[in-house]
């Protein structure tokens, strides 16, 4: 327990002592935000479909919780470089400790860059419809932190250096966040891609956080919930495995 | 407390380590010398669970590293050749984290933390960022918090490289205190022959991967016909220089530098 304490009380001080990369990791959600919402919202209203700055919000922020997730897990790749993995490594304790620790700890910083970019959607005039459901949102938005951070911490496993992050970025992470229906409605792509789209991890956490935000999911807030805290459990146990292979 | 037998590592074509075999016993200071890229910290790597060998057999207070990792890591506390300490964290943070890592009792770890920072002159540098500490700063806390939970083996790859003699000496009375009171086993490498003279009881010599010599520092000058340790060890193992390959961190501070960061 104290072991997992250890590990997340050092992500959150590193997360917390480094100003820029906090403001840093917003730029992006903002940008979309502010051009994305702006820029299709009349053709959105035209089409018929209401607010596209409701629709976007809590895509937005699923957005910022997942780059944040995915990059807070990969920080074990400089972890390695720098020499401060070997000394996890070498302690007596669990790789599933330690893994967990890890994965809690990104998962909050995640969560926390979540709650900031919901913030600033509110400046900028999303709306949640039922403000009591917020409880339920921040559900959403700790388990696609837990199953992201994981994912990345998983893949950080596996990776000697940086040179292959932007092969990850490109052909995994970008799909992963293209095809989730963060930026736009799914339903209308052809259904081999919409079938596809299932295995999406993302896919869920966007939906389960749309329903609690806009009560407009599709594939019910329970699925969602059980997918997701099922992906979580089987990236956990995948990455302490893969954490008790690692050599340095 | 340390049986090799056997133990050969390779990475692809190249080996490494070739068939070496040895044991320290409890309460021995063994010091493991070589030319760079003889071999030393692969096999430190092997003994202490962060490789898996090819072939052969260790084992570390009567564990296996290969399939007991746990009880092998409760054993040995380490320092390592290169850096790793958290830079973003302070000098009281990574000495903590260490603490908890290894399961020291809160009121011991606090303790300790305090004698050993106080040890090696940290004491009133407890807040500040490890990023912002000299080399030979970060060294004295790396060999600090190898100490918080005092292990039964300690491994040392090549702790005091770019200390001044004064922290050397004072940290080799205080390792060497620690060996007779508390029986530690000691294991280190080292560049400095004269440290390995004077501390080691047993040493073993490790060149292109074979151990060419194995013995007392006495039996191998009387062995070699030689005053000094460091001329026997140029004796056993030659004059000519090695090069070692670029270490992934190398090349990553050159990109850094490249990217101007």
């Amino acid at each position: 327990m104290k072991v997992i304490y250890i590990l997340w009380l050092r992500q959150i001080k590193r997360y917390l002592r480094s100003k820029a990369r906090m403001i840093g990791s917003l730029g992006q959600p903002l940008l979309f935000l502010l051009a994305l919402g702006f820029g299709f919202g009349p053709i959105y209203q035209k089409a018929g479909e209401g607010s596209y700055l409701q629709f976007l919000g809590p895509g937005v922020i699923a957005m910022a919780i997942i780059f944040t997730a995915i990059f807070t897990g990969i920080e074990i790749i400089w972890d390695r470089q720098f020499g401060f993995l070997k000394e996890t490594l070498v302690a007596p304790a669990s790789r599933f400790q330690i893994m967990i620790g890890r994965t809690m700890g990104g998962a909050t910083v995640a969560t926390l860059q979540g709650i900031i970019v919901f913030l600033m959607t509110l400046v900028v005039g999303f709306r949640p419809t039922d403000w009591l459901l917020l409880p339920l949102a921040l559900v959403f938005m700790i388990l696609i932190a837990l199953v992201f951070t994981a994912f990345g911490t998983a893949i950080a496993t596996m990776l000697q250096d940086m040179q292959a992050f932007p092969i990850i970025m490109n052909f995994l992470i970008m799909p992963i966040f293209f095809l989730s229906g963060a930026l736009f409605p799914l339903e209308s792509f052809p259904a081999p891609i919409v079938t596809a789209t299932k295995i999406n991890p993302l896919v869920y956490g966007v939906d389960g956080l749309r329903g609690a935000l806009i009560q407009g999911a599709h594939l019910g807030l329970l699925t969602d919930f059980i997918v997701l805290s099922l992906i979580t459990l089987g990236l956990l146990a995948l990455g302490s495995y893969l954490f008790s292979k690692i050599e340095v | 407390m340390i049986k090799v037998d056997s133990l050969t590592k390779k990475f692809g074509d190249f080996t490494a380590v070739d068939n070496i075999s040895f044991s320290v016993a409890k309460g021995d200071i063994f010091a493991f010398l070589g030319p760079n890229g003889a071999g030393k910290t692969t096999t430190i790597k092997m003994l202490t669970t962060l490789l898996l060998p090819t072939s052969g057999k260790i084992l570390v207070n009567g564990h296996n590293p290969s399939t007991d990792q746990d009880a092998v890591r409760h054993s040995f506390g380490i320092v390592f050749q290169d850096p790793s300490l958290d830079d973003e964290l302070t000098t009281w943070e990574n000495m903590e984290f260490h603490g908890v890592l290894y399961g020291v009792a809160k009121k011991i770890r606090r303790q300790r933390i305090e004698e050993m920072l106080k040890f090696v002159e940290l004491w009133d540098r407890k807040d500040e960022l490890v990023k912002k500490f000299s080399g030979g700063m970060k060294r004295r806390l790396e060999i600090a918090r190898g100490l918080i939970h005092h292990p039964q083996i300690l491994f040392l790859d090549e702790p005091t490289l770019g200390l001044d003699p004064q922290t050397r000496n004072h940290i080799w009375n205080y390792i060497k205190d620690l060996n007779q009171k508390e029986g530690m086993t000691v294991f280190f490498t080292t560049h400095y022959m004269e440290e390995a003279d004077r501390a080691a009881k047993k040493v073993a010599i490790i060149d292109h991967g074979k151990i060419i010599a194995l013995g007392s520092p006495n039996e191998l000058k009387q062995r070699t016909n030689k005053e000094s340790l460091e001329d026997a060890f140029l004796v056993l193992t030659g004059r000519i220089i090695r090069d070692e390959s670029a270490s992934g961190l190398d090349q990553l501070r050159s990109y850094r530098k490249a990217w101007g960061r």
